[in-house]
C-alpha cells in the first residue's frame, strides 16, 4: 500500500494503524527510490520560495579549486569508518555551496578561510592545501582543528575551521547516509506506548500506575 | 497602472469575516452551521495540509535541511506562509521598542503554526485586578465561557488529564501520550524541586473523534500540518467543514483594507485589495466579524475613520491599539549525561511535549504579579539544519565511552563523539502572563504605507519590571530542575539583569492580545462582554484582541471558545433582529 493510501486509511478508519506499520515497512523501499539530493524534493512551496530557489540554485559561489579544497576538508571530518560514508559520500560539498547562498553570512568566513588556509600552506609547505601531500594537509589541520590547544596565530583558522566541521557535520547527519548512522528511528507512522520496557529498566524508571491508567496505549 | 476601480459584489451576506485563523474559522464554522450566508475573506491562499505536504519528509528533501528562511522562520518544512517579514508588509517601531509580528497569511492562518497548547484560562485568570490590583478584570467569569470551552473539547479534541487544579480547569480529554525517557527524567527532577508536572493538554487526536479525521500516528511533526487531520488546525478542522455546508465563499488572498460604514456608523461590509489581481473590491453583509489578529484587527480599526468614527471604528473609547501584550519567555537548555549513548527506538509522539507545568506557586508570596508555565523538550529528534554543530564545546567536557578527548577534533573519531551525545539534549522554557498596560500599544504610522497602499502599524511596547522579575524567577527555576537531575546548562545559563534574565523581545512568543479589549464601560473598553462593538452593534472581534488579560495560558483555546461564544450571539440577535 503505498503511504498516501495508508494514511488515507487510517483518516477513514478502515484500518488499524498496527496494519499501516507493516504495510510501510513492507513497501517504503520500493515506493521511494533514492532522490537526488540538493532539489527541492517534493515539499510544499509558495511561489515565492520556488523563485528563491531557482534564483540561487542558478549561481555559482565557489569555484572548482574552493570546491576540491572543501570536499578534501569534509572528507577529512567525516571520512568512511566501519558504520558509513564519507562526507563526499553524502554530497556534503553540494550542500555547502547551496547552504553559502541561502545563508550569505557564511559566504566571506568561507572564501577568507579558504584563502587563509591556503596561504598558511604556501607558507609552511609551498603549495596550497589542495596540492599538499595527505600528510602536510593532516599537518596543517591538527594546528586548527583543536580549538583549546591550538596556537594564537592559528585564531582565524580555528575559527574556519569551526565553521567547516559545523557545516559538514550539519550536512552530512541529515543526508540520507547520515541520518542511518546517527540512527534515528522516527518519521514514519507509529503506535507510542511509552518507552520501551528494556529502557526503562536500563535507568531503573517505571510508569505510575496513574500513567497506565491515563495514558493511551496500544497493543 | 491601468484603470483603478472598485468592483462592488452584488451579493448580500449575512456575515463577513476577515481572518480564517482559530476565531475566524470558528465563526465561519458556526455561522455556516447555522445557515448563515457567509463571506470570509484570508489575507493569504488557500492551504491544505493533505495536499500541501512537508510532513513525513526526510531532511535532505529540503536543499536547506529544514534551516528557516524568510519565508518559513520555524524551518523549511514548517506548514506556515510567512512569519516576521512579509514582502511588501512593512511595520514599524518608536525608538527604543522592541517589538517582532509575526504574520501567517494562509488559509487557517497561525494555527497552521502553533504548538497546539490548547490550555483553559482558570476562575483567576479573568478576574486578575481583584487579586492584584493591575490591570483590568473581564466582565466574564469563567463560569460564563465554560460551557464553550467543553463544546470546543468536543468538536475539536483535546488530550489531557482531569487533575482537579484550581486555576487549570478540567476538560473533555482524550487519552494523553505517556512521557517520553527525558520528560521521566525531567518529571522526577521538577518534583522534587517542588515544581508539578502533568500531563500536557494538546490539540491531537489520540483517539479518532468522527470519521472526517484520522487519529494521531505519531511522527511528532504537528508543526507541518497533518495529512490525515489529526492536530487541530482552523484550515481542516473548521473551515473545510463549514465549506461542506454550502453557506461560505472563501476569498483568498484578499487584504482587507478597511471596514465599510453607513451614515450611521453602522458596519456594512469591507473594501480589500485583491493579491492576485491587485483589483479593489468591496464585498457587503449584514454583520462583520474581525479576526485579522489582535494588531491586524487594530489596524483595520484604526484605518477606518468615518464622520461617525473620527478616532477609527468603534474607538471613541480611544483603548483601540492599546493594552497590547504578549506572553513573557525564557527559556535554558543542556544536556543529561544519563542519556549519552543512548538505545536508539522511535520516540516522536506527538508533536511537542507530552507533559508540562502548570503554575504552581502564589503571587503574594513573590516579587511578580502574574505567574508561568513550564514546556519541556529534548531527545532523539530528526535531524536537521544545526544538527551536530558546536561538537567543540561537548566533546572536551565529558568523557566518551570513558575516554577524555581534546575539544574539536575530526575523523573517526567526531563521528563517534556525534552518536554518543545523539539524543541527550533537554531544554525548558517558561511563558509567563504579562500584565497589560495602556501605553503598550500599536498605532497607525501616519507616514508609512505597505505595499497596497494600506497604512501599516506603529510599535510602541517596552517590558515592565513585572515581566523582568517574572523571567529571573523562570531562569532560578530551571537551574534548580537541571541541577536535580544532574543535567549540564549548554545555553541560556548565563543570563543576568544586563539582559533582563533572557527574557525575549515582546511579540517573540506570537501571543499578542489586548487592542480592543471587551469590558461593561464603553469608556474604557471597546467591545462588550459578547465581543461586539459598544460603538457599533453589527462589528464583532473575535480573535486575541478582545482579551483584557491573557493569563499564562496560549491563548488560542480561549479564542476559540470566544469566538464560537460570540457566534452564537449573533445567531441569536439576527433571529431577534437586533443587528
Amino acid at each position: 500500500m503505498d503511504r498516501r493510501k495508508s494514511l488515507k486509511a487510517i483518516a477513514l478508519g478502515t484500518i488499524s494503524t498496527g496494519l499501516l506499520l507493516d504495510a510501510c515497512k513492507e513497501t517504503d523501499k520500493k515506493a521511494e527510490p533514492a532522490k537526488t539530493e540538493g532539489t527541492t524534493g517534493k515539499i510544499d512551496r509558495m511561489p515565492e520560495e520556488t523563485e528563491h530557489f531557482n534564483k540561487i540554485n542558478a549561481e555559482k559561489y565557489f569555484n572548482a579549486h574552493e570546491m576540491a579544497t572543501i570536499a578534501l576538508l569534509a572528507d577529512i571530518i567525516i571520512p568512511k569508518d566501519e558504520v558509513s560514508g564519507s562526507a563526499t559520500d553524502a554530497k556534503v560539498p553540494d550542500f555547502i555551496e547551496f547552504i553559502v547562498k541561502d545563508m550569505p553570512e557564511h559566504q566571506t568566513p568561507m572564501r577568507g578561510g579558504l584563502r587563509w588556509l591556503d596561504l598558511q600552506c604556501l607558507r609552511q609547505f609551498e603549495k596550497s592545501f589542495k596540492d599538499c601531500s595527505e600528510q602536510q594537509r593532516i599537518a596543517m589541520v591538527d594546528q586548527i582543528a583543536y580549538p583549546n590547544k591550538a596556537k594564537a596565530e592559528m585564531r582565524p583558522g580555528v575559527n574556519f575551521f569551526n565553521l567547516m566541521r559545523d557545516l559538514t557535520c550539519t550536512g552530512f547527519y541529515t543526508s540520507e547516509i547520515g541520518v542511518k548512522d546517527i540512527g534515528y528511528a522516527g518519521n514514519k507512522p507509529n503506535q507510542w506506548n511509552g518507552v520501551p520496557e528494556d529502557v526503562l529498566k536500563q535507568y531503573n524508571l517505571a510508569y505510575t500506575e496513574k500513567e497506565n491508567k491515563e495514558c493511551v496505549s496500544y497493543k | 497602472m491601468g484603470e483603478l476601480q472598485i468592483k462592488k459584489q452584488t451579493v448580500k451576506y449575512d456575515v463577513v469575516i476577515v481572518g480564517s485563523g482559530a476565531g475566524g474559522g470558528m465563526a465561519a464554522y458556526m455561522l455556516a452551521k447555522a445557515g448563515l450566508k457567509v463571506c470570509l475573506l484570508e489575507a493569504g491562499p488557500l492551504y491544505d495540509p493533505a495536499k500541501n505536504i512537508t510532513q513525513l519528509k526526510n531532511p535532505w528533501e529540503s536543499p536547506r535541511r529544514g534551516a528557516a528562511t524568510r519565508f518559513r522562520p520555524f524551518g523549511d518544512f514548517d506548514a506556515c506562509y510567512w512569519g516576521w517579514d512579509i514582502d511588501g508588509e512593512p511595520y514599524t517601531k518608536a525608538a527604543g521598542t522592541q517589538w517582532d509580528w509575526f504574520r501567517a497569511r494562509m488559509l487557517g492562518g497561525r494555527t497552521n503554526h502553533w504548538g497546539r497548547i490548547s490550555l483553559r484560562f482558570g476562575p483567576k485568570d479573568f478576574k486578575r485586578r481583584s487579586i492584584d490590583g493591575l490591570g483590568e478584570d473581564w466582565p466574564i467569569s469563567y463560569d460564563d465561557i465554560k460551557p464553550y470551552y467543553d463544546r470546543v473539547d468536543e468538536l475539536i479534541g483535546v488530550f489531557g488529564t482531569n487533575e482537579g487544579l484550581d486555576n487549570d480547569p478540567d476538560g473533555v480529554f482524550l487519552p494523553p501520550p505517556k512521557p517520553r525517557l527525558h520528560e521521566l527524567f525531567i518529571k522526577n527532577a521538577a518534583t522534587k524541586a517542588g515544581v508539578r508536572v502533568i500531563p500536557s493538554r494538546m490539540s491531537m487526536l489520540t483517539k479518532p473523534i468522527n470519521d472526517k479525521r484520522g487519529a494521531c500516528f505519531y511522527c511528532g511533526q504537528c508543526g507541518r500540518g497533518c495529512q490525515v487531520y489529526a492536530d487541530f488546525s482552523s484550515s481542516s478542522v473548521l473551515v473545510k467543514p463549514a465549506l461542506e455546508t454550502g453557506n461560505i465563499d472563501v476569498i483568498p488572498n484578499a487584504m482587507a483594507r478597511e471596514v465599510l460604514t453607513d451614515k450611521e456608523g453602522l458596519a456594512t461590509g469591507i473594501s480589500y485589495v485583491s493579491k492576485d489581481d491587485m483589483m479593489e473590491y468591496q464585498v457587503n453583509g449584514r454583520v462583520v466579524v474581525l479576526a485579522a489578529s489582535a494588531c491586524e484587527s487594530a489596524r483595520l480599526m484604526l484605518n477606518s475613520k468615518s464622520q461617525r468614527h473620527p478616532n477609527g471604528l468603534a474607538n471613541s473609547s480611544d483603548v483601540v491599539g492599546r493594552y497590547l501584550h504578549d506572553s513573557t519567555g525564557a527559556d535554558m537548555g543542556g544536556v543529561l549525561p544519563q542519556l549519552f549513548d543512548r538505545k536508539r527506538y522511535n520516540e516522536d509522539g506527538v508533536g511537542g511535549m507530552h507533559v508540562y507545568s502548570p503554575w504552581w506557586l502564589d503571587n503574594k508570596k513573590l516579587d511578580f504579579p502574574r505567574g508561568y508555565h513550564i514546556e519541556y523538550w529534548g531527545g532523539q529528534g530528526q535531524p536537521a539544519y544545526g544538527f551536530g554543530m558546536g561538537i567543540q564545546s561537548m566533546n572536551g567536557k565529558f568523557l566518551v565511552h570513558g575516554k577524555q578527548k581534546e575539544a574539536g577534533g575530526y575523523g573517526a573519531s567526531l563521528k563517534e563523539d556525534q552518536r554518543f551525545f545523539y539524543g541527550a539534549s533537554i531544554g525548558m522554557a517558561g511563558r509567563g502572563e504579562a500584565v497589560a498596560f495602556r501605553h503598550n500599544n500599536c498605532e497607525i504610522d501616519p507616514n508609512v504605507v505597505d505595499k497596497y497602499g494600506i497604512p501599516v502599524l506603529k510599535f510602541n511596547v517596552k517590558w515592565s519590571e513585572h515581566e523582568i522579575n517574572q523571567a529571573k524567577h523562570m531562569k532560578e527555576t530551571f537551574k534548580e530542575i537541571m541541577h536535580s537531575m544532574g543535567a549540564i546548562i549548554t545555553w541560556g545559563g548565563d543570563d543576568g539583569p544586563e539582559n533582563n534574565y533572557g527574557l525575549h523581545a515582546p511579540g517573540k512568543i506570537i501571543h499578542e492580545a489586548g487592542t480592543a479589549r471587551m469590558g461593561n464601560d464603553p469608556k474604557n473598553s471597546a467591545l462588550n462582554k459578547w465581543n461586539q462593538a459598544h460603538d457599533c452593534k453589527n462589528l464583532f472581534v473575535v480573535d486575541g484582541a478582545p482579551f483584557v488579560s491573557q493569563a499564562d495560558k496560549n491563548i488560542t483555546w480561549t479564542i476559540l471558545a470566544l469566538s464560537m461564544r460570540a457566534s452564537d450571539y449573533i445567531v441569536d440577535q439576527l433571529k431577534k433582529n437586533n443587528l
